[in-house]
């Protein structure tokens, strides 16, 4: 089915109002006509294939908000489409992108990953010699720095719930600790910082922390139990579990080991966050707890009174998610959501609450709890205390507009 | 790696120090030790990032009038006439902005370090052709950035040794939120 016939279904479905779907069924049990035998089930399927994708019925489910600037082709973002899928893990091909200079074409028998800076002795790694090493396997999201950043703006957007919030995915990454092959270089332990750069046309770099490094980084090689998609840094890129997307350098390069941070553009005039007095917090680098309702969202609307499930994302920087309450009074009352297991750290988490609709306007939010203690604040709290050119780190409580005819709006609520 | 290494390797996960030729490291995890030794000159070549006290800064020069002749010739047709802007970033102006409705984050108004102009200009300028310009190029359109923000004089080189010192007109404003103190964000 193509993409203008099923969203002009889905909003004919959408308008059906109260008691649509309840008829539909009535008719059904009243029709004497036997069940018919689908083409399909009367003549062989085609055979086997050497890789798979989705359904051709499914193709219309992409990324989402592609764009960037004139002459900058590469540099850019797409999204997500958040509110067409369900579960912890993203699929790859849907992984939320966003490069600086474009996502180079490298051959992996020619990559190299150097070591240098503050070590005992400097070494270079192929990609052959790096999956000869011990890996992990870890369950993380991804979450662009940028994400939501639209909700910073004065007006609610007119967005799917994938256009303002895909900048998060979620994936099983395989690889080998990054404190492994540091502890092979013998870095110095009075370095308190290294430098990660990729080998794009950017040479994108950002300074970690040591002790990040030390802890639960990773050199990831493989994505959801294949080798990285090129778009995710094939054949090797950086993972810092929690913290903001740009820091996990894909296409690795270089490791400079340094006593200070190097200040890279991407660290001062970019992923700086802009606070309303005019001074910028730097170094922000945890992404915060934040959840999003997918299912209703704009463009998934409901058909009529009825029961539900609200469905939707959870996922915290800092921790693991502890607690999503949902609202389907504007925040008047809260109600837990029950959490999807396994609940990790650092992964996204789905969390679903059935709802009886009674098919009047509402408004429905989540509010996610990780297990720091911290709190999703509401939006007039977060734009209070951030001001609203921050453009960075947005992690507010979304609320959607349910209207009578069942459609589904941005609202600042 | 043979059989024997791997379980060495998962031996050693729960006993520091095995037998065999591989360094035993301090997690406790023998690794393979397939890292191939690298000499400074080799090392030269992709080692391109400047610290803000200027390690790592070429030898080279240039002044703001070499940079306008660079600038016009790479630069002008993404950034606008003497960084205006258009239709890609803006370089020039917006001091005084930062804590407005309408913020203007320029090289002049935001960037807390000039190093960092340098290293991003060599790293990553022209977006089409990047590491192309050559050190004195690249000094040379540092000063012409500077300059037309209104921090150096026309007639001020950039060097290794001068473009450290500058001081950008932002650079206290940034609040350095990691390591996290409480109650930060």
């Amino acid at each position: 089915m193509d993409l203008p016939r099923r969203s002009f279904l889905k909003r004919s479905v959408a308008l059906l109002g109260a008691g649509g779907l309840g008829s539909a069924s009535a008719v059904r049990a009243e029709a004497q006509e036997p069940l018919e035998t689908p083409p399909w089930t009367k003549s062989p399927g085609t055979g086997m294939s050497e890789y798979g994708g989705p359904s051709k019925h499914e193709g219309h489910v992409k990324r989402a908000g592609i764009g960037s600037r004139p002459g900058t082709t590469g540099s850019g973002a797409s999204r997500t489409p958040l509110e067409a899928l369900d579960g912890m893990i993203t699929p790859s091909g849907l992984h939320f992108e966003r490069h600086h200079s474009g996502v180079p074409d490298i051959d992996p028998a020619r990559h190299r990953l150097l070591i240098h800076g503050m070590v005992r002795r400097p070494l270079l790694f192929t990609v052959e010699a790096l999956l000869r090493y011990p890996r992990v396997s870890r369950i993380h999201f991804l979450e662009c720095s940028g994400n939501s950043a639209v909700m910073y703006g004065a007006t609610p957007p007119t967005q799917t719930a994938g256009q303002a919030h895909g900048l998060v995915s979620c994936s099983e990454w395989t690889g080998v600790p990054l404190r492994l092959l540091l502890e092979e270089a013998g870095a110095d332990p009075g370095a308190a910082w290294l430098l990660a750069e990729g080998a794009d046309s950017a040479a994108m770099s950002r300074s970690v922390p040591m002790a990040k490094a030390m802890d639960d980084a990773l050199l990831a090689l493989f994505q959801n139990g294949e080798r990285l998609r090129p778009e995710n840094g094939y054949p090797v890129r950086l993972f810092l579990p929690g913290y903001e997307g740009n820091m996990s350098v894909k296409w690795l390069r270089r490791i400079k080991v340094t006593a200070t941070p190097t200040m890279t553009k991407d660290e001062t005039s970019r992923y700086t966050d802009l606070q309303a007095d005019g001074k910028a917090l730097m170094f922000t680098y945890p992404m915060e707890v934040k959840s999003v309702i997918t299912r209703p969202s704009p463009g998934v609307g409901l058909a009529g009174a009825g029961l539900y499930e609200i469905s939707g994302l959870a996922w915290s920087g800092n921790g693991a998610v502890a607690r999503v309450e949902v609202s389907t009074d504007g925040g008047g009352t809260w109600r837990a959501a029950a959490l999807t297991t396994p609940v990790l750290p650092r992964a996204i988490t789905p969390f679903r609450v059935a709802w009886k609709w009674d098919g009047r306007p509402t408004v429905l939010k989540s509010r996610a709890t990780d297990d720091t203690g911290a709190i999703q604040p509401e939006r007039e709290r977060f734009i209070a205390d951030h001001g609203a050119n921050a453009i960075f780190h947005y992690h507010a409580i979304q609320a959607w507009a349910v209207q009578a005819n069942g459609e589904v709006k941005h609202v600042y609520a | 790696m043979s059989t024997r290494d791997l379980a060495c390797v998962a031996l050693s996960l729960v006993i520091a120090g095995c037998a065999g030729t591989a360094a035993v490291v301090k997690t406790g995890v023998e690794t393979p030790n397939l890292g191939q030794a690298v000499t400074a000159a080799e090392i030269a070549g992709w080692d391109i990032s400047i610290a803000p006290d200027g390690a790592g800064l070429p030898a080279g020069r240039g002044t703001s009038a070499q940079g306008a002749t660079v600038y016009e010739a790479k630069c002008q047709s993404c950034h606008g006439a003497k960084g205006a802007g258009q239709p890609n970033d803006r370089l020039v102006g917006g001091q005084g902005t930062l804590a407005s409705k309408a913020p203007v984050r320029t090289v002049g108004s935001y960037w807390p370090y000039a190093t960092t102009v340098f290293d991003y200009v060599r790293r990553a300028m022209p977006y089409a052709q990047s590491q192309s310009l050559t050190n004195d190029e690249v000094y040379a359109l540092t000063a012409y950035l500077l300059h037309l923000n209104g921090i150096i004089a026309d007639t001020d080189e950039m060097n290794a040794q001068t473009l450290p010192k500058v001081k950008m007109p932002n650079r206290d404003n940034f609040i350095v939120v990691y390591p996290a103190k409480p109650g930060a964000r």
